[in-house]
């Protein structure tokens, strides 16, 4: 491992998406959009809002950078560059960093914008600590990306990746809490929420707005969402094959 | 001294054998050319000497080492057949990478921009450029990384003959001059004439080695497509 391939690959990765201003328009603007469109659509219970937004600004994070990942490494994958690049010195780890250190940052300037947009324009109440919110919105992101990398190992086209949002990332959204609080589905849906990292972003996010402080509770979310994108990041790089058939 | 030295290399991929014994050995310091229709194993040879290729059986020393040790990856410089390049970079980002990632300097980034007749349009995406430009972009990337071997997969395709005629000569100078081991693969047999050793591939095996007198000298042809020829018909009689 080395932190100097590690920046240099960051560096490219974010001078690719540079020259991309329609990709990095809808990431920064779109969050903001449907923001909106959830506090107009509550427009006569800002309860809901209230309760939703916090979710919100975690699952587009979620999505966006699951989308993001999968597509760059099936794009890696087939055009032959990934191949080449591991014929050079960089090391797996460089590569997987680089794309995660690069897609963070995006991800951060995505959470910020849309954290401003939510509390300063559309009312949300304030979370108990705003450093603190941002970085849980940071690891989901991270999480989007580390299954997207995982995801790129199964899609062989970048059409294939597109189709297993419906199957990774739909049912996370339909059972982390967003529709309904976990505990007032059936409860072996309640059970099945547990496996899936997404609940846990949800709970946080939903703590920091409720409660106060930061509780104990918000930071075992943020390291239960942070330890699996970790594992799966390493569990991702290892389907960067050196050597094939 | 021998940089790459092949025995009995097979190559199995799903069912079919893509490289039926190869024995090879290149010697260190020239310009090698590896010859053959498409289909006979160029590009296989090659991606087993970069350790990107399983191999079935056989024993493949790229510069002393069994081939793909992760030592070698800073010592052997590859150009793959298809434009493995980032098409939403300009040429110059593609080589800046390649050369960061070898600890390469701006000169060499310079340098390798003008060997492939890129400086001009360094500056432009290559998903813009023409087919022949663009493939120029990963010979300048495997050249930034001033390997001790190069393994090139047909990288004067699609070229401009005054193009082509430069990059030989500057295949030539890089072994004479600075004792860089050239492996070039090419399925046109004219370009052979400008390899100082040949080594002729066909479905899988290696026909025919030697340098391009001494295979005109067997054969009594001078045209070196019919020195081809020949060479397949005798190998086919003698199998």
């Amino acid at each position: 491992m080395s932190v100097r391939l590690t920046l240099t690959t960051a560096g490219r990765v974010l001078n690719q998406l540079r020259r991309d201003h329609r990709t990095l328009a809808l990431i920064l603007v779109m969050p903001c959009v449907l923001l909106w469109l959830f506090a107009e659509m509550f427009d006569a219970s800002p309860q809901v809002f209230q309760r939703v937004g916090p979710i919100l600004l975690g699952v587009f994070p979620f999505v966006v950078m699951f989308l993001v990942t999968s597509v760059a490494m099936v794009r890696e994958r087939t055009s032959g560059t990934l191949e080449r690049l591991l014929t050079t010195p960089i090391g797996k780890a460089d590569l997987v960093l680089g794309y995660g250190l690069a897609f963070g940052g995006l991800a951060l300037v995505q959470a910020a914008v849309a954290s401003a947009v939510a509390l300063g324009l559309l009312g949300l109440q304030a979370p108990a600590s705003v450093p603190v919110f941002v970085l849980l919105a940071v690891a989901t992101a991270m999480l989007g990306s580390a299954l997207g990398l995982g995801v790129s190992a199964l899609a062989t086209t970048e059409f294939q990746a597109v189709q297993f949002m419906p199957a990774v990332v739909v049912p996370q959204i339909l059972l982390c809490g967003l529709f309904t609080p976990t505990d007032r589905m059936a409860g072996w849906l309640d059970a099945l929420s547990t496996v899936m990292p997404l609940r846990y972003a949800a709970q946080g996010m939903t703590e920091l707005i409720g409660a106060g402080s930061v509780t104990s509770a918000v930071w075992t979310d943020l390291a239960v969402v942070a330890a699996i994108a970790v594992a799966a990041l390493a569990l991702g790089a290892t389907t960067l094959r050196r050597r094939t058939a | 001294m021998v940089a790459i030295s092949v025995h009995n290399l097979i190559v199995r991929r799903s069912g079919t054998t893509v490289l039926d014994g190869i024995d090879l050995a290149v010697a260190a310091g020239t310009v090698t050319g590896l010859l053959g229709p498409s289909g006979s194993g160029k590009t296989t040879l090659l991606r087993t000497l970069v350790g990107l290729q399983r191999i079935s059986a056989g024993s493949v020393l790229v510069l002393g080492r069994p081939a793909g040790q992760p030592r070698l990856r800073a010592e052997v410089g590859y150009m793959t057949q298809g434009p493995s390049v980032y098409g939403d970079l300009s040429a110059l980002g593609n080589v800046r990478y390649h050369a960061a990632l070898h600890r390469s300097g701006a000169a060499a980034v310079t340098s390798a921009l003008e060997s492939v007749g890129l400086a001009p349009i360094a500056q432009r995406l290559v998903s813009t450029m023409s087919g022949g430009e663009r493939s120029r972009v990963p010979l300048a990337c495997a050249l930034v990384a001033r390997p001790r071997l190069l393994l090139l997969d047909e990288p004067t395709v699609g070229l401009d003959p005054v193009l082509r005629r430069d990059l030989w000569e500057l295949f030539r100078a890089l072994a004479h001059d600075e004792g860089v081991t050239l492996l070039v693969s090419s399925h046109v047999m004219d370009e052979a004439g400008r390899c100082q050793e040949l080594a002729l591939l066909r479905a899988g095996r290696v026909v025919a080695c030697g340098t391009p007198d001494a295979l005109r000298a067997t054969t009594g042809a001078s045209a070196m497509e019919d020195v081809f020829l020949q060479l397949i018909e005798r190998s086919e009689v003698t199998a």
